[in-house]
């Protein structure tokens, strides 16, 4: 099991591709990831989460901290391409209303037996 | 006979086994007869509450195990974690949770973070005892179509 985290920067967006399973184990890896990225006032980063095949509180507590990142620095964050599990997530844990966050349905069929 | 078949499963407390974990838990609510959506909530809870002993075993020196007992049933599964080493008895354990405690529960929210909600949010029924180590006890029941069709869901 792993996961692979990708930037690429367009500018004001830096778009995030990150693919695998998010639970204790690959979470420092992405924490680390994310704290290495540099925000900028005014700039948009967006993470892929299509290829997120497991998520648990690990990683959504790993958004939420990158999340006030963000805010902070006046920067803006959104997440996107969540399949209905990963929805369903956000939903129970009330960071749906938080977030910025924008489904893909297309992905949702193609990820939802992983 | 017993009504159910039990399933045991012990590993180190560390994180590169939690997804062991969650990956017998599948293959195991498979048997079942759960539907892809409930084996997902099922892997999500369990994995929570062992991400939880794991964590728990960090902060001691020693090395901890993390005990995973599974009651099959016919339309539900019941699944225990806990944090001692010592196998324990299935049945014993059991009778011994109580009705839920409202203090505990907003303990275990501090330390935990949002792992307990998820928990309680993905299954039907959780407990948590705090005697001698924490054991986490939940159940999970199959949708009634889905026993129904018990015959055919097992293509493996």
């Amino acid at each position: 099991m792993n996961i692979n985290v990708k930037f690429q920067k367009d500018g004001e967006v830096v778009h995030g591709y990150i693919d695998g399973e998010i639970d204790t184990y690959t979470a420092p890896i992405l924490r680390e990831e994310l704290d290495a990225l540099e925000i900028e006032k005014d700039l948009l980063v967006q993470l892929d989460l299509s290829k997120v095949s497991y998520l648990d509180s690990t990683g959504l507590g790993i958004f939420v901290a990158f999340y006030k990142k963000v805010v902070k620095e006046n920067a803006h964050f959104k997440l996107v391409g969540l399949t209905a599990r990963l929805v369903r997530l956000f939903e129970i844990t009330g960071l749906s209303e938080l977030m910025d966050i924008e489904t893909n349905t297309k992905v949702e069929y193609n990820n939802e037996s992983i | 006979m017993k009504a159910f078949d039990y399933i045991e499963i012990r590993v180190p407390a560390k994180p590169q086994y939690v997804s062991v974990i969650r990956l017998t838990i599948s293959g195991l609510a498979l048997r079942v007869g759960f539907t892809y959506d409930e084996i997902e909530d099922l892997k999500i809870a369990t994995g929570e509450a062992v991400t939880n002993v794991v964590h728990h075993a960090y902060h001691d020196t020693e090395e901890g195990e993390v005990v995973i007992g599974c009651a099959l049933f016919d339309n539900k599964i019941e699944i225990m974690v806990a944090d001692y080493g010592n196998s324990f008895n299935f049945e014993e354990v059991k009778s011994k949770i109580g009705p839920y405690n409202e203090n505990e529960k907003i303990s275990m929210l501090r330390e935990g973070g949002l792992g307990l909600y998820l928990m309680e949010a993905l299954m039907d029924e959780v407990k948590v005892n705090n005697e001698g180590g924490v054991t986490v006890f939940m159940t999970k029941y199959v949708a009634r179509e889905q026993v129904e069709d018990y015959d055919e869901r097992i293509v493996t």
